[in-house]
């Protein structure tokens, strides 16, 4: 009982802890407190068909995923971290290392168009949604977010916010090669 | 330079807050005050993903305007609040609803505050049996020290002193 007052020197010391690991966690991109989980993640992906940003009377929807692993990337011209990672997903379609399909997110098709124009297009087609409807189907909270669409056209995975070479490492690359050696 | 500068600022402001003022204004209309109340009640339930500490009907983010936009579509026709939040529990998870549902994963966030009331009375019942223990054992006073109390308190004796 004599070490009696060293408990609040321990419990401060316990507190001090946690909260460097989280904030360190935060700091590495472990973990961000604003991150949600998304509620159709091994769900079918919310069945959508939308004309296409740059032949708008070709519609492009959710059979487009069959049959391949596929990324699903939401972005827009008026999103600053989508330019962040748009010259990632420029040289991942330049390697042809996975399809990319874009849904283009209340924006207006000028802008949109002239945004590739100028940065480059690495997606195989980009669906125009310019009420956002399919963004709330597909629970998108904040742009950009990347899914990852099994075979099956099942979501395997949402990733909020840019991808950079390192997310793309960490976290993608080990569930791509998983998902690819499934039955389709 | 000032007198210069002033007219300019107070425009700016001005213009500023008619700017804010009005992205606030949406006209939503109902066919009835019983639907208009059901989509303030829903709106104010349900949590905006963007700004996450506001509701869908406090928040002024794209998103809380579609959801409000959805929310309003979806009691026009005619469906009711369950099948509401229904629709965006299945799109944005719980996390949607500022009142969680108790499942195994909520359980700790609605069982611990009762926890902690249990915890603290424990504590407090221990606490307790140990000073009114404490007091108890304190025993009477032998008779050497009563006749020295006595002598103490008795005004009439005079005790030599030390």
């Amino acid at each position: 009982m004599k070490a009696r007052f060293l408990i609040p020197l321990g419990i401060f010391l316990a507190m001090a802890g946690l909260f460097w690991f989280v904030l360190n966690q935060m700091n590495s991109g472990e973990y961000n407190p604003r991150e949600l989980p998304s509620a159709l993640i091994d769900k079918p992906a919310p069945v959508f068909e939308l004309p296409s940003l740059h032949k708008p009377d070709q519609s492009i929807g959710t059979p487009n995923f069959i049959g391949q692993v596929s990324l699903f990337n939401v972005w827009a011209s008026w999103c600053v971290s989508c330019r962040v990672e748009h010259p990632f997903f420029m040289e991942l379609a330049q390697r042809k290392e996975i399809p990319i399909y874009g849904l283009n997110y209340k924006d207006e098709r000028a802008d949109a168009l002239r945004w590739l124009t100028q940065l480059g297009d690495p997606y195989v087609a980009s669906a125009f949604d310019y009420e956002g409807r399919v963004g709330i189907d597909w629970g998108v909270y904040g742009v950009p977010e990347t899914f990852v669409v099994d075979k099956q056209g099942k979501i395997r995975m949402r990733y909020p916010g840019p991808v950079t070479a390192e997310v793309w490492q960490r976290k993608f690359v080990p569930l791509i090669a998983q998902l690819r050696s499934e039955q389709g | 330079m000032m007198r210069r500068l002033l007219p300019g600022l107070l425009m700016a402001l001005l213009l500023g807050a008619a700017g804010v003022g009005t992205a606030a204004i949406e006209s939503f209309s109902f066919d009835s005050s019983e639907q208009e109340a059901r989509f303030k009640t829903l709106s104010g339930q349900l949590r905006c993903l963007v700004c996450q500490n506001q509701s869908i009907g406090d928040s002024n983010a794209e998103l809380a305007q579609d959801l409000r936009r959805e929310v309003y579509e979806m009691i026009k026709a005619g469906q009711d609040d369950e099948q509401i939040v229904t629709f965006l529990v299945d799109r944005y998870g719980d996390f949607v609803l500022y009142k969680p549902p108790v499942t195994t994963t909520t359980a700790l966030l609605w069982a611990g505050p009762f926890l902690l009331i249990v915890i603290g009375l424990v504590f407090l019942i221990r606490f307790i049996r140990t000073r009114v223990a404490a007091t108890a054992t304190d025993e009477a006073l032998s008779d050497e020290e009563q006749t020295r109390l006595d002598a103490l308190l008795d005004p009439s004796a005079k005790e030599p002193r030390p």
